[in-house]
């Protein structure tokens, strides 16, 4: 291929601005190469450079005396105790999800697989978090059955159980469906290891499968708006092979147990480019790489698509000198390519050869100091005030609480995610302790009596309505989840889903959410470790609704002392913890039933919620409650019925009986974000509102578990009555309505 | 009892069958390498759940054509006891220790759910242990569960007790509803003609620790410690 004329139109197509052509050659002092200017373009995209938000995301708290890792490299880490210690991260594959759902979302997990096993942990659970549009949009269900498969398959192949996250459906993201997928890995404290191009002469290993033209632009892709064009971008979305992941993992895995492996880093967004320049500019050194040594998939690669494929699983290493049989023979064992390409330099530059010839040659620092960083101007959206107007009074009460309860806990919002659970290995690896259907994944630390606990969570909803309070109550609700299960909340990762940055309204949003999620996380004291920004979720002009996802990690010391949220016999008191009342305002009942979302949401108190979760920590520790489940999305009785749905056991019913003085909708169906419902034995419960109160927190008797139905009462009154079975019918078919 | 596991490039459950052997039952256990030919001397030969060879081809064909699994079927022949998990189960109907075949999930979907097993004969290796009238909920997690063999194999299987576990209601009856993936009469696992060959597709290496909840599947190793002891 003849080179290309580099000029600025060229430049311009590929999304650089006219100050960055400027910046461009100033760093060079000439004019880029065909290939430098392929390394710029990528490098500074909004996905990989966080030019729009780096600012804002420096506001966020990223550290604690148990955080071994923070933001900037592959994965966080936090101590976990006795030497032990877990990788976590979340990223989005948005964009690509959208084009070709199946690879879009399976290379998404095979992505961040990667970054947690570069940090040298085995990765034993995966969370994913998915958003789709309007349960009766024309593309949720072949987007649902792409996505869900493409994560199963990938996390099955490699063999790291799923064990929950969230399904949301809302019409916002009708042109651009969301999957955040987190990875959680286990690793010894004292064996992290670091993305990092250490020590002047050490060669620089190429390993993993070979390169093709499979992603390239992707991280380009992937910061831009989607058009009607968006078709045309298919080939941009990269092809997964979970089968060479498995090899990867097992390798890399079994090089890091010696120690010869110096820095190791996965090739991820915008492939050998970014891999090779970030590892270099953490260790302040150089590196030289001649292209012509990466084995290839197909002839004729030129340096510019060597450079920015994306093609998956492969990893790049620097590696002591004198160590290549012991490296060649564990990757020969593994069926897995291992090339040395290039070595680490003293210039403090990235050079790049092709065939004897210098094709890059770039300054590092000159690519992370002098990237483009925007302080972008915000507004409030105009819409917002209108939004936040709720009138109740226009609005119809409940007229037939049992039948419209039954509807809304079997629409696609409230009902069981088996369908999509099922697709995915929940058990491999033996250590799930509780999988998906629980309030949060939970997985035993073996040899120890240690659990981990991990929730991932978001309510786009709120964020819309109020970002700085949607963000905030994220982490709050994960945390509450988490400490729900019997573990303290230590440590966050997020993945952040916003629209065009460009537009005021959406970097308002982004800066409000920051300042929601700063706020939580230093009150719940969860540091954020890693994580990633996601702009530009945009289809024609319009945006989802800010999805800031959070994933929580937590610790229980002891396993035998969990909870979960299912009710586990009859005659055992049913208290509501936390807030008594909830509020429509934001609600998913307004939003999916009556086409709302509308109204102030729920209040949070971010004391208060502090002083929840530490009591729901101590009452699991101390053995006084047999459940707990955090009353989210939906209110009060559907989180009550979800306790009675125990996939794995009979069904058991309970007798409910409220106090009057809300609507009916409102007190069946308002949120609160500060609610717990937990059974007690009648023994302990008196136990339990003592601890209630001493903590500050309210709570009240609401019912009793017990027989096959659910019944309802207002101060004794009977509103309705349903039996379990048929609820259950209801809510385990919910799914099959959108794939019809 | 001394126990081996062969390991193929994407078996996943490996780690899990190792656990289950050493950990739980403290039996020595030695890991084989799929190149290697030499089992050292087992008493019983466990083939691992996973995705060898990522499925390509067919589940369970290229690693049927290893060095190990050459060993394994001479193993075999000569009476030892082999047990194959999910993906070592269609590695034993690839090699041929096993009959028939596991197709697709009728569903077309990977199921993973734990269910109800019934043992069809109690009086094999892999099943004295069991108590009459005793279900084992064990989970399965698979894609190509869905067994299959031709009429004059079906009839032998049933007619001669190989049909190891069928998939079972809670109440222990035969039900289209609780069979996952449209196997045959709902067949979870078969035995070979001498019974010394099980080959099923429930994990029952992830049913055998009370801190996760069941220990059904112990039953299963149990039994095979019982039959080499008498």
């Amino acid at each position: 291929m003849a080179e290309m004329e580099v000029t600025f139109e060229l430049a311009k197509e590929n999304g650089i601005t006219p100050e960055e052509w400027e910046k461009i050659h100033k760093i060079l002092g000439r004019k880029p190469t065909y290939p430098e200017l392929g390394i710029f373009q990528a490098m500074w995209s909004e996905h990989c450079s966080y030019k729009s938000s780096k600012i804002h995301l420096k506001t966020l708290p990223t550290e604690a005396p148990w955080v071994l890792q923070g933001p900037g490299e592959n994965a966080g880490i936090i101590d976990i105790g006795d030497g032990w210690a877990v990788a976590f991260k979340m990223e989005s594959h948005n964009h690509p999800s959208f084009i070709e759902p199946y690879q879009g979302a399976a290379t998404g997990v095979g992505g961040i697989l990667r970054d947690v096993f570069t940090m040298g942990a085995r990765p034993l659970a995966n969370l994913n978090g998915l958003f789709f549009g309007a349960p009766d949009h024309p593309k949720t269900p072949f987007l649902m059955r792409g996505v869900v498969a493409g994560v199963g398959d990938y996390g099955n192949c490699i063999g790291v159980p799923m064990l929950g996250g969230q399904v949301t459906f809302h019409p916002c993201f009708n042109g651009n469906n969301l999957v955040n997928a987190f990875t959680l890995g286990v690793l010894r404290g004292d064996r992290i290891f670091r993305g990092k191009a250490e020590g002047v002469g050490n060669p620089v290993w190429y390993v993993g499968s070979k390169t093709g033209r499979d992603g390239i632009h992707g991280a380009t892709m992937a910061s831009a708006e989607f058009s009607e064009e968006t078709e045309e971008k298919k080939p941009t979305v990269q092809v997964g092979d979970p089968f060479t992941e498995k090899l990867l993992l097992e390798a890399c895995l079994e090089i890091m147990a010696d120690d010869f492996v110096l820095g190791i880093q996965d090739m991820g967004a915008a492939g050998l480019t970014s891999s090779s320049l970030e590892m270099a500019e953490r260790a302040g050194s150089g590196i030289r790489i001649d292209l012509s040594k990466i084995p290839l998939r197909e002839k004729d690669l030129n340096p510019y698509e060597i450079l920015l494929s994306e093609s998956q699983e492969r990893m790049l290493f620097v590696a002591k000198k004198g160590y290549e049989k012991e490296i060649l023979s564990v990757f020969r064992k593994w069926n897995l390519d291992a090339v040395q390409i290039g070595e680490v330099t003293d210039t403090s530059r990235a050079e790049f050869w092709f065939g004897g010839k210098k094709v890059a040659d770039i300054p590092i620092a000159g690519i992370g100091d002098e990237a483009p960083l925007y302080d972008r101007p915000s507004a409030e959206p105009e819409e917002l005030s209108e939004m936040r107007k709720l009138d109740l009074s226009k609005i119809e009460d409940l007229k037939d609480p049992g039948k419209e309860f039954l509807h809304f806990i079997g629409s696609p919002h409230l009902c069981s995610r088996k369908w999509v659970f099922t697709q995915y290995d929940q058990s491999v690896r033996t250590n799930t302790v509780q999988g998906p259907y629980h309030e949060a994944g939970l997985i035993r630390l073996k040899g120890t009596t240690k659990g981990i606990a991990m929730s991932l969570d978001v309510n786009p909803r709120l964020c819309k309505l109020d970002p700085r309070l949607g963000a905030a109550s994220a982490v709050a609700e994960s945390a509450l989840n988490v400490a729900c299960a019997g573990a303290k909340p230590l440590g966050v990762t997020d993945c952040l889903n916003f629209g065009n940055p460009e537009k005021p309204g959406v970097m308002w949003e982004f800066k409000e959410a920051m300042a929601g999620m700063r706020e939580a996380c230093l009150k719940l004291e969860t540091p954020v470790v890693s994580g990633n920004v996601s702009f530009y979720n945009e289809t024609e002009g319009v945006g989802i609704y800010p999805t800031p996802s959070i994933g929580m990690v937590g610790l229980a010391e002891d396993i035998s002392k969990t909870a979960t949220c299912f009710f586990k016999k009859d005659g055992a008191k049913v208290l509501l913890l936390g807030k008594r009342k909830g509020t429509l305002g934001g609600s998913l009942y307004l939003s999916a039933v009556k086409g709302l979302d509308k109204g102030n949401p729920p209040e949070l108190d971010l004391d208060y919620h502090k002083s929840l979760i530490n009591l729901m920590i101590s009452l699991i520790g101390d053995g006084l409650v047999e459940s707990a489940h955090d009353v989210s999305e939906g209110g009060l009785l559907p989180a009550l019925a979800e306790c009675c749905l125990s996939p794995l056991s009979d069904d058991l019913g309970a007798s409910i009986d409220l106090k009057p003085g809300q609507r009916l909708d409102e007190l069946f169906f308002g949120e609160s974000i500060s609610r717990v419902v937990v059974t007690a034995d009648p023994e302990s419960a008196g136990e339990v509102m003592k601890s209630a109160a001493a903590a500050g927190i309210d709570a009240g008797e609401i019912g009793l578990t017990g027989g096959k139905d659910f019944s309802v009462s207002i101060e004794g009154k009977r509103i309705f009555s349903l039996k379990i079975s048929e609820i259950r019918t209801v809510w385990e078919n919910g799914i099959d309505k959108i794939l019809a | 009892m001394r126990v081996t596991v062969v390991q193929f490039l994407g078996s996943n459950c490996d780690h899990d069958v190792i656990q289950w052997s050493k950990d739980i039952f403290r039996m020595p256990t030695e890991v084989v390498w799929y190149t290697e030919s030499d089992l050292r001397k087992p008493d019983l030969v466990l083939l691992p759940g996973g995705f060898s060879y990522g499925d390509y081809l067919r589940p369970g064909a290229m690693a049927s054509r290893t060095p190990a699994i050459e060993s394994v079927i001479d193993f075999a022949k000569s009476g030892g006891l082999v047990l194959g998990i999910c993906n070592g189960f269609q590695i034993l109907c690839e090699c041929g220790l096993l009959p028939g075949a596991l197709l697709r999930n009728s569903s077309l979907h990977f199921i993973c759910r734990d269910l109800y097993l019934k043992a069809g004969n109690k009086k094999t290796p892999f099943t004295n242990k069991i108590p009459d009238g005793k279900l084992l909920r064990v989970p399965i997690a698979h894609g190509d569960g869905n067994y299959f063999c031709d009429e004059e194999t079906a009839k032998a299987l049933e007619s001669e007790g190989r049909v190891a576990f069928r998939y079972v209601s809670p109440e222990g009856k035969i039900d289209p509803e609780w069979n996952p993936n449209g196997s045959m009469s709902g067949i979870a696992g078969i035995l070979s003609e001498k019974k010394n060959v099980l080959g099923m597709m429930p994990h029952p290496e992830r049913a055998s620790d009370k801190a996760l909840g069941c220990e059904d599947g112990r039953l299963i190793f149990e039994s095979v410690i019982s039959h080499l002891e008498s």
